[in-house]
């Protein structure tokens, strides 16, 4: 049977299921098959934290959105074109985010009596007409795996559980995927178990026929590949990329990597990555809690390592204190904070960006230490680095704020060319810096970047006692004099403020625009595909991205004044806008969402139209 | 390998220039001055010694010593010197706390500092008392303790320092007073020899807000009827002439004293401190009573067990090794990783 084929310039698809159906899996295999084709790509996975919630109910739904096109895109999508359920549960989590004639490929098998009935349907939406908007293809999946994988001496729990496989392989038919890379996977993923490999390729290659031969699908779809910059790609979510800078700076600056973490979701996986580069002498420590693992990092900083601690928004609650210390003892340290909607617990994996005050302010006296957020998965990387950077260059505490939809989110990554990172050399200090040529004082500092001399222990002649008591200038030694504290105060807030940051760049195409949209983070694709649509409807829209939350840039000021509107959308009430307001006397107009989820791009471009009609 | 140099370093390289700033007559000063006199002995480079502290009156024993120093935060030294310790392993970390800072905020980070056996010599100063805040009880102050907090008298049971030790699975344990410096310095020898955590307990004399908490411990007419010295080897014999010695009765679980003259010989417990069972130890560290009576001081415990620098490099060490490539050939190897496509 010849199927039609239709060009398609985007596509989003959901795939969703039980917590315990591998949708994450599916996904990403998904995704990495549309990397290898060379379109644009963003993904959102979306999870509960329970790891097997309750089978079959709404809470326990996990899915997996990933936007693909022939040119480059800024979010993993607003709205599924395809929504993939594989049981009542999913359909019904799912289906208020689909737009009218959207595909939804049904898992029938899971639609009994007792499935319905668990998430609340009275009947089946599959015998109602509750679905007429939408193009529905009901597929027998699991019987059909099952039936699939008859010969093959598999359990039948194994094989029912190969249904993903057979998911992923009709989507991969019908969006005209190259499935090479997803039958090496297997082979690595059951490499222990040769009878899995070959009854999830199976499963697969099931799914993949049943599209070429069903007339339940009568159309089969090809997105070309989108224009990208030409060199090696790789798709990455923001936790790796954030691992890898670090690796990478670690490598850059000769320093061996020290990382204390305590496991929390949504950092871990940092944890586990770095744990994996031994060979890099990456030294990885799942500490006791919270307090040890940035104690531990800061002692390894001491020590003359790259001391790094990873963790979310509760963690750092409890670092703050040894946050304190680092900011006296002026020695460098990377803090990571992964985002996720609080307070509290809060909600562990949904998103948020309501730890910026915590990151700006959220410590017992002055302690002003450098704040850098990055603005997308492979952002992370370089984001790592300049952290590190700033830590290793100006001494002192950098807390890097990524989120949960930057850290689990993925998208195309230009593999950079290793020489152009940035050098991160550093030098101890090895000699005496007193005048009388035998002295050392550890807090004589550079004049050009206030950077006290980092003297590891093991230098002969430069044993020296720092603490958190107030020290006296240049000689470190303990002082309670008035003057004097209030010079090392000031000292360490100059210290901060002037460091030296990129400006800010302004994306104005139009040239006339009279709003400026200012973000910061992860709302950067969100805010950009915004400011596309509006453009696209003929009007001026500028957009700025902060990527240094502290010190700011220092044309930021300007720029902000020269705009006669200025909105601040952020996932949080209003803090980078409180903020602006108070630094700049800027009166932004702050839009807040906290729904655990980014921006859809619709309602920011809604806003944003709001604003304009009024200038 | 070749003969280590000698040296010659005197307890005069280790007083740093700071003035020292506890109160006149505190066990402190003993104490510093017996460790000032005793670091020589270790034929390690100043620069190689490093003391880590926490909050409190001891936790500012860094700063007097002429070596490298940091002076943390509450409770927070051990977490701090483990980082420093297992990325450093050249050098000798030292942790200087007290009973609150060790015991009270810090001791989640004592116990996992002990288990994870790190090569930490911790000295617990322990004077039964907050002295930096002015007296209020601590987590070793006994029950009905009268402080400017408890005025009625303390609620809560007081820890065991050494049972805790043991209890967290420490591989050296130790306690010594700071009026005897010969003991101390004995003590403080075989901790710096053991390969690992040692944990050390001193009992110090807090003159201002707990003054003679130790009395009966130096007191020449009563010391030789309370303290028990601990000899590896020997049989656990003291008072006048032997007259006390322990035992551990049949039927019962722990250890208990005797008089010398009611027991056999054979029945007397020979002090093995490398037993591996912690039971003995913990024996041992549960005999004093209120009173003190029974007190014993010397090495409790001193058992192998590798340490979690020892390991935790050689897991470095096993993964460098494979390496052949310089660092930014890894790095270029490590980015391109996984599946990768490529655009002309």
């Amino acid at each position: 049977m010849t199927k039609q084929i239709r060009q398609l310039d985007r596509v989003v698809i959901r795939f969703a299921g039980d917590s315990g159906d591998g949708m994450q899996l599916t996904g990403d295999r998904f995704t990495s098959e549309t990397a290898q084709l060379g379109n644009d790509i963003s993904t959102l996975p979306n999870f509960p934290a329970e790891i097997r919630a309750p089978a079959g109910t709404l809470p326990g739904v996990s899915s997996f959105q990933v936007h693909f096109a022939d040119y480059d895109i800024l979010t993993p999508g607003d709205a599924p074109n395809v929504l993939v359920a594989m049981n009542p549960a999913a359909l019904k989590a799912n289906l208020a985010d689909l737009p009218r004639g959207a595909d939804i490929i049904v898992n029938t098998d899971e639609f009994t009596k007792r499935n319905l009935a668990k998430v609340g349907y009275q009947g089946s939406p599959l015998d109602d007409d509750s679905l007429a908007g939408y193009v529905v293809h009901p597929v027998a999946l699991t019987s059909m795996t099952i039936g699939a994988l008859a010969e093959h001496p598999v359990s039948k729990k194994d094989a029912e559980r190969s249904k993903n496989m057979f998911a992923l392989g009709l989507l991969s038919w019908m969006y005209s995927r190259p499935y090479e890379s997803t039958l090496r996977f297997l082979e690595r993923k059951f490499a222990a178990r040769p009878e899995l490999v070959a009854a999830n390729v199976a499963a697969f290659k099931a799914g993949w026929n049943f599209g070429e031969t069903t007339e339940n699908f009568a159309v089969r779809y090809e997105v070309k590949p989108a224009k990208m910059k030409p060199g090696t790609y790789r798709n990455i979510t923001g936790n790796a990329a954030l691992s890898l800078g670090l690796v990478a700076a670690g490598v850059r600056s000769g320093l061996p990597v020290f990382l204390g973490a305590y496991p929390i979701t949504p950092a871990s996986d940092i944890l586990h990555e770095l744990s994996k580069h031994k060979r890099f002498g990456v030294l990885t420590m799942q500490a006791e809690d919270e307090i040890a693992a940035v104690g531990a990092a800061l002692g390894a900083s001491y020590g003359g390592s790259l001391g790094v601690t990873t963790t979310s928004g509760p963690g750092v609650a409890l670092k703050s204190e040894t946050i304190s210390l680092a900011v006296a003892l002026e020695l460098p340290l990377v803090i990571v904070d992964v985002q996720r909607a609080g307070p509290s617990t809060g909600m562990p994996t949904k998103t948020e960006q309501a730890d910026l005050n915590m990151a700006l302010y959220g410590r017992h006296g002055e302690a002003p230490v450098a704040v850098i957020a990055p603005r997308s998965p492979s952002d992370c990387f370089f984001a790592a680095l300049e952290a590190a950077r700033i830590a290793l260059t100006y001494r002192t505490p950098v807390i890097l704020l990524s989120d949960n939809y930057v850290a689990n989110g993925s998208e195309p990554w230009l593999l950079p060319d290793v020489e152009s990172l940035p050098d991160l050399r550093v030098d101890f200090a090895t000699e005496p810096n007193g005048e009388d040529g035998t002295t050392f004082l550890p807090y004589l500092r550079d004049p050009e970047t206030l950077a006290r001399p980092w003297a590891i222990p093991g230098t002969a002649g430069l044993e020296h006692r720092i603490g958190g008591l107030e020290k006296a200038d240049k000689t470190g030694d303990i002082s309670y004099d008035p003057a004097n504290h209030d010079f090392m105060v000031r000292t360490r807030a100059a210290r901060i403020e002037t460091i030296p940051v990129p400006d800010i760049e302004v994306e104005d195409p139009d040239g006339d625009a009279r709003v400026l949209v200012l973000g910061w983070g992860s709302t950067y694709g969100p805010i950009g595909a915004a400011c596309r649509g509006v453009r696209q409807r003929g009007l001026s829209i500028a957009q700025a991205h902060l990527r240094h939350m502290a010190p700011m840039p220092a044309n930021l000021g300007e720029v902000l004044r020269s705009y006669d509107r200025v909105v601040i959308p952020e996932m949080n009430l209003g803090q980078l806008a409180h903020v602006i307001r108070a630094r700049y006397l800027v009166d932004a107009i702050s839009y807040n969402q906290v729904r655990g989820l980014p921006f859809t791009a619709a309602e920011l471009e809604t806003t944003l139209e709001e604003v304009l009609k009024n200038v | 390998m070749s003969e280590p140099v000698a040296l010659k370093l005197t307890a005069k390289d280790f007083k740093s220039d700071q003035e020292v700033r506890w109160c006149p007559g505190c066990g402190d000063y003993a104490i510093l001055a017996a460790i000032q006199q005793f670091m020589p002995e270790l034929n390690i480079p100043r620069e190689r010694t490093v003391f880590v502290s926490g909050i409190g009156c001891s936790s500012r024993f860094p700063y007097y010593m002429n070596t490298y120093g940091l002076h943390s935060i509450h409770g927070r030294a051990p977490a701090i010197a483990t980082g420093l310790s297992v990325s450093r392993p050249d050098l000798s970390v030292w942790v200087v706390t007290g009973d609150g800072d060790a015991l009270s905020i810090g001791g989640n980070h004592l116990i996992h500092a002990l288990r994870r056996n790190v090569n930490l010599k911790i000295l617990l100063f322990n004077n039964r008392i907050y002295g930096l805040t002015k007296g209020q009880y601590s987590p070793t102050s006994e029950v009905g303790k009268i402080t400017k907090s408890t005025p009625a008298g303390s609620a809560d049971a007081p820890f065991n320092p050494l049972s805790l030790a043991l209890g967290a699975e420490a591989s050296f344990v130790g306690r010594t007073i700071d009026s005897d410096r010969k003991h101390l310095q004995s003590v403080l020898r075989a901790a710096a020899e053991h390969e690992g955590s040692a944990f050390v307990e001193i009992y110090q004399n807090c003159n201002i807000f707990n003054d003679g908490a130790f009395d009966q411990l130096k007191d020449p007419s009563t010391r030789d009827d309370y303290l028990i010295r601990l000899e590896h080897g020997q049989p656990i014999t003291f008072g006048a002439d032997g007259r006390f010695c322990v035992v551990h009765p049949p039927g019962g679980f722990g250890l208990e004293v005797r008089e010398t003259s009611s027991v056999r010989p054979e029945e007397i417990v020979v002090h093995d401190a490398t037993v591996t069972d912690p039971a003995y130890a913990f024996a041992l560290s549960r005999l004093p009573g209120l009173d003190l009576r029974n007190t014993p001081i010397g090495v409790f415990r001193s058992v192998d067990r590798p340490s979690y620098d020892s390991v935790v490099q050689e897991q470095l060490a096993t993964a460098k090794a494979k390496v052949t490539e310089t660092p930014e050939q890894q790095l270029a190897g490590l980015l391109g990783s996984g599946d990768t496509w490529t655009i002309l």
